[in-house]
């Protein structure tokens, strides 16, 4: 039996067994399969993220609106800079990965432990960052009010060239007669609360707003295009444009945030406000329509999820690397499938900071 | 392992350069993204603004210098290249053509007075 099983007749042939068609090994292999599966799933994000913008395209917040800080600076609009500069610093990360890769190849036990390093430092500047970009959305800057159909109301003031934001701060005339006391588990039943108070009542931003007559809201619809809503022919879409041609102070700034004449403004401040919104959380967002803050939150917080992973996959070959094992197993393969990973971390980011940041 | 015992050759040449157009690519980005040129927010190609289509296009040619070079998917054998990038751009494309095509259609039905925005 023994030399029929050994001996086929067929060891030369394609199909003969022992072939490599993809001539790879099998964790590097598989390492490709994952970041495929893993690159269909951030496509399904930010698919779902298309879906949604198309859904609201008319209301969608402006990034450079909501993004615009920089680190020391502030108070100084900065739109993108600082995603520019994390970007710049992921790119790199990945070129010392690939380095410490190439270095792998010719066995170069030292280089790959500099570049290596370098990389998990450049993981975690950029983890950090991402970590500040967070802070900076969920505690907000100027506030804004929402309305009864989950709308935003932000205020502005007219200056020489345009519009400036106003801050709550800067508007609310405060009531000290009125105390709001927060609900506590103590107080009532014990597994009722609620969240922090905001910092003003709807009551006393509607009481300055009454008295800086300067003051104007804008909302968060963007101003479309009126002369062709006016030829389309559809009742309801020639409705809509001469109610903002009426109603609104730029009607003819396409594509920016709709401004309300201060008639208009003070009639929707004092039927439709309901609470106050400062930042952005899961439910309220300062910026917009808070399906913005959800999938900012999942999509980066699922790609910073990647980084830090990433960040601790290095680490443990990064001392694999200082232990020599690689060079007892004198290959440095190990180093290339982690590169795998860190470069395709690098790629989403790619995907992530166009649809977010710049489209 | 018989993989990889062939290139013992250095690429940092062919790195840097790949991060140098990487650079070039995601400054040009920036800067049209702050600067927005109006010609290019108000000309629209296929129901998408052209200034949007210049950041996919570049998008996609960045993500061919990170699989390609750093990745080095160009080195790989054909099968392997076919069955991980093809495999992706199919779902890819076919999931983002059903997703923006049904949000712009509900978009619609929002707009034709089903729901009412001006609350």
């Amino acid at each position: 039996m023994e030399t029929t099983v050994t001996k086929t007749g067929t060891e030369d042939k394609i199909w003969g067994g022992g072939n490599k068609p993809l001539k790879v090994s099998y964790g590097k292999m598989m390492m490709w399969f994952f970041i495929l599966s893993d690159a269909l799933t951030f496509s399904g994000f930010l698919a779902a993220y298309g879906f949604s913008r198309f859904k609201f395209i008319d209301s969608w917040p402006i990034a450079d609106e909501v993004f615009n800080h920089f680190p020391f600076l502030h108070g100084v609009d900065a739109p993108m800079y600082y995603v520019a500069l994390m970007t710049f610093i992921l790119i790199f990360s990945s070129v010392t990965m690939v380095m410490a890769v190439d270095a792998g190849h010719q066995m170069k036990q030292k280089k790959v432990i500099i570049y290596m390093f370098w990389t998990i430092i450049g993981g975690l500047i950029f983890v950090g960052s991402q970590a500040w970009e967070w802070k900076n959305f969920i505690k907000g800057e100027y506030g804004a009010v929402e309305t009864k159909g989950g709308q935003i109301l932000q205020f502005v003031k007219p200056k020489e060239d345009g519009f400036k934001r106003v801050k709550l701060e800067e508007i609310a005339v405060l009531d000290t007669h009125q105390e709001r006391a927060q609900h506590e588990k103590k107080s009532g039943i014990w597994y009722e609360q609620e969240g922090t108070l905001p910092t003003y009542t709807v009551n006393e931003i509607k009481a300055g707003f009454a008295k800086n007559t300067d003051l104007l809201i804008r909302t968060q619809e963007l101003v479309p295009d009126i002369e062709a809503l006016k030829e389309s022919g559809n009742a309801s879409k020639i409705a809509y444009a001469t109610r903002l041609e009426k109603e609104l102070v730029n009607p003819e700034e396409r594509g920016e945030k709709a401004i309300y004449k201060r008639e208009f403004s003070l009639d929707r401040l004092t039927n439709d406000a309901i609470g106050i919104v400062e930042g952005a959380n899961l439910q309220h967002n300062e910026y917009g329509t808070p399906l913005f803050a959800n999938f900012f939150f999942f999509i980066t917080g699922f790609h910073g999820f990647h980084v830090f992973s990433g960040v601790i996959i290095n680490i443990i070959i990064f001392i694999n690397v200082i232990l020599g094992t690689y060079e007892r197993r004198k290959n440095y393969e190990m180093v290339e499938k982690v590169g795998l990973y860190w470069h395709f971390v690098d790629l989403v980011w790619v995907f992530v900071f166009t649809f977010f940041y710049l489209v | 392992m018989a993989h990889d015992t062939a290139h013992h050759e250095s690429n940092t040449g062919r790195i840097w350069k790949v991060f140098f157009i990487l650079s070039v690519i995601t400054i040009v980005e920036v800067f049209l993204g702050i600067i927005k040129p109006a010609f290019l927010v108000e000309t629209t190609v296929i129901s998408m603004k052209l200034l949007n289509w210049i950041f996919i296009i570049l998008t996609i040619w960045k993500a061919y210098y990170i699989t390609w070079a750093f990745m080095h998917m160009e080195g790989e054998t054909k099968g392997l290249r076919r069955a991980v990038v093809w495999t992706a751009i199919f779902l890819i494309c076919y999931l983002i053509f059903i997703l923006l095509t049904e949000g712009d259609y509900v978009y619609e039905v929002f707009k034709a007075g089903y729901k009412s925005w001006d609350f």
